[in-house]
């Protein structure tokens, strides 16, 4: 079945005086799919993002948002949209419950659906011991969390979060990935980065952004399939003879990395962990780790984006 | 129309979260009460002796309670900048304009929400200020219709002040450029009236265009349609230019 495309936007230009921001960036989202958008600093996400968000108007190019233009009428299509900026639009001197019940009116909520909106978004972003006090007193990774509250608040079909877990403590960063990872599931987000095992973990699909323009598009299953080797890193309690792993057919170069840990390049045949795990098995070799690393990502961004630098 | 009013009470709320606000009127009231202890002074020692049996002799109304009026209304030059000066530019230079920017809302909801906001707080003000003359209601009478038109004057002199303030803070990104700029302009706008006032060649225009010829007017308890309409006018102006920055400030330019 068809999902329904809930972003769809073509050719979208913006300029900063002689600086083009935005030059001819296309975007399409189906429901229930988490976009990433990727690219160095200065390469024209955020600046994306705010023209998907209709706080400003692109030069030229087509936006709809769920079906409503977003030029033409912006306040229909505002409706399903929301963003968290780069810094969290949090006024200082609220509180998280005076704060949230706000952003609930200006997005139109009636007055009986406020409360358990409010209730609902907090609980999801882990507001509710806080909620009584001022924003200005929280710390950093609290007053994103209430942005990303916010942005959710009123259940909009697309969640926009620039940079989301930036400035937030380990734990938050894996609780916000989950959060976006379910909000995935009955929305459709898009979120810029620049942390690139963010996009692995949480994102279906992937756009690198350079210069304004995108540069690479696919989704994350493809790039996997299509891209570099697959690589598995081992680690065992003692150096062992890689010349015994060399032997498996499937096995192209076996890399030590020193402390008896190895990385291991393979041709991408099915179940490679399992026959890792029977010869070390047979040889008597004691794992400690084993974990499958796809570079692929990381190389195709530092590929494209230098080539880029070199062009530009 | 329900999201201007609760833009409007927010933003009257949150003028109360910060000490702004409350040392505001706390300054205010004390320096207006001054002046109002010095005023009655002199009317009971000097000009009620003075004046005594004369006929239609220059009542309590006249010079104290308008002199306290044109007074509230030279000190506001000062603050309203100040009360204005965060609307848009402190929205700016914080990151949240972007809210309501993402928010569906009309520009005009924003802008009249900051605006009656704004209202409310003047509202206030001359609720304590007009404190103080009705104090005298207990002494004395007071000619209360004069004391309504002074009320509804400063109430129209604080409000073209609030406009004026709004359109130059939309236009800044700093609260300071913008409450330094609007105390120019208003501060102008009274040079325009002391200058077309001027003995040597003054111009009845320069008094006409200053929005301080029309509220002494109603100082002195006259009720010119004139004049309320020069206020509105001048309020209407400002915001639709407000408006209109707001509105074309996502623009490519």
């Amino acid at each position: 079945m068809a999902r329904d495309v809930l972003v769809q936007a073509s050719n979208l230009h913006r300029h900063y005086g002689q600086h083009h921001a935005v030059a001819g960036v296309s975007i399409r989202l189906q429901q229930g799919e988490v976009l990433g958008l990727l690219g160095p600093n200065g390469a024209g996400k955020s600046t994306t993002m705010q023209i998907l968000t209709g706080n400003i108007s692109p030069a030229s190019g087509e936006i709809t948002i769920a079906g409503i233009d977003l030029l033409d009428d912006p306040r229909e299509a505002k409706k399903h949209i929301g963003y968290l900026p780069e810094q969290p639009p949090v006024y200082r001197d609220m509180t998280v419950l005076e704060y949230l019940r706000y952003c609930a009116k200006l997005h139109g909520l009636r007055s009986k659906n406020i409360i358990s909106a409010v209730d609902f978004a907090m609980q999801r972003c882990g507001l509710t011991d806080v909620g009584k006090r001022l924003i200005g007193n929280l710390s950093k990774g609290y007053q994103q969390r209430t942005g990303i509250a916010q942005a959710i608040l009123h259940q909009p079909s697309v969640v926009i979060l620039d940079e989301p877990t930036v400035g937030l403590d380990p734990i938050q960063i894996n609780q916000i990935r989950d959060l976006i990872r379910e909000l995935g599931s009955d929305h459709s987000v898009i979120l810029s980065t620049h942390i690139l095992p963010e996009v692995k973990i949480v994102c279906d699909r992937v756009q690198i952004i350079t210069q304004g323009k995108t540069v690479f598009e696919d989704t994350l299953e493809d790039l996997e399939r299509s891209h570099g080797d697959p690589v598995y890193l081992m680690g065992f309690e003692s150096e062992i003879d890689t010349q015994k792993l060399s032997t498996l057919e499937a096995i192209d170069e076996v890399e030590s990395l020193g402390f008896a840990r190895y990385k291991i390049h393979f041709n991408g045949q099915p179940h490679m962990a399992d026959t890792l795990c029977k010869l070390a098995f047979t040889e008597n070799w004691k794992i400690t780790e084993l974990t499958p690393q796809s570079s692929s990502l990381e190389s195709i961004f530092l590929d494209l984006v230098h080539q880029e630098g070199q062009t530009a | 129309m329900s999201v201007m009013f609760s833009i409007a009470w927010t933003e009257f709320k949150r003028m109360f979260s910060s000490p702004l606000a409350w040392s505001i009127l706390a300054v205010l009231q004390f320096v207006l009460g001054m002046i109002f202890l010095v005023l009655v002074q002199e009317f009971i020692e000097v000009i009620q002796p003075e004046t005594a049996g004369m006929d239609n002799a220059p009542g309590v109304t006249d010079t104290v309670v308008a002199a306290v009026y044109l007074w509230a209304g030279i000190i506001m030059l000062a603050v309203m900048p100040i009360l204005t000066m965060r609307s848009f530019a402190e929205e700016r230079m914080n990151g949240t304009f972007t809210l309501l920017r993402s928010s569906p809302i009309s520009v005009t909801d924003i802008v009249l929400g900051k605006y009656l906001g704004l209202l409310l707080f003047i509202l206030l003000m001359v609720v304590l200020i007009s404190l103080m003359p009705l104090s005298l209601q207990l002494g004395t009478s007071l000619d209360i219709g004069k004391i309504l038109s002074s009320i509804l004057g400063l109430i129209l002199l604080l409000a073209s002040f609030a406009a004026a303030g709004l359109f130059i803070s939309s236009l800044s990104q700093q609260p300071i450029i913008a409450a330094i700029s609007s105390f120019g302009l208003l501060l102008f706008l009274v040079v325009l009236y002391i200058s077309g006032k001027s003995a040597s060649n003054g111009s009845e225009i320069f008094v006409y265009i200053s929005h301080f010829g029309h509220f002494l007017s109603f100082l002195q308890g006259l009720f010119q349609s004139g004049d309320l309409v020069y206020y509105l006018l001048f309020i209407i102006g400002f915001l639709v230019l407000t408006i209109r920055k707001i509105d074309n400030e996502s623009l490519q330019r």
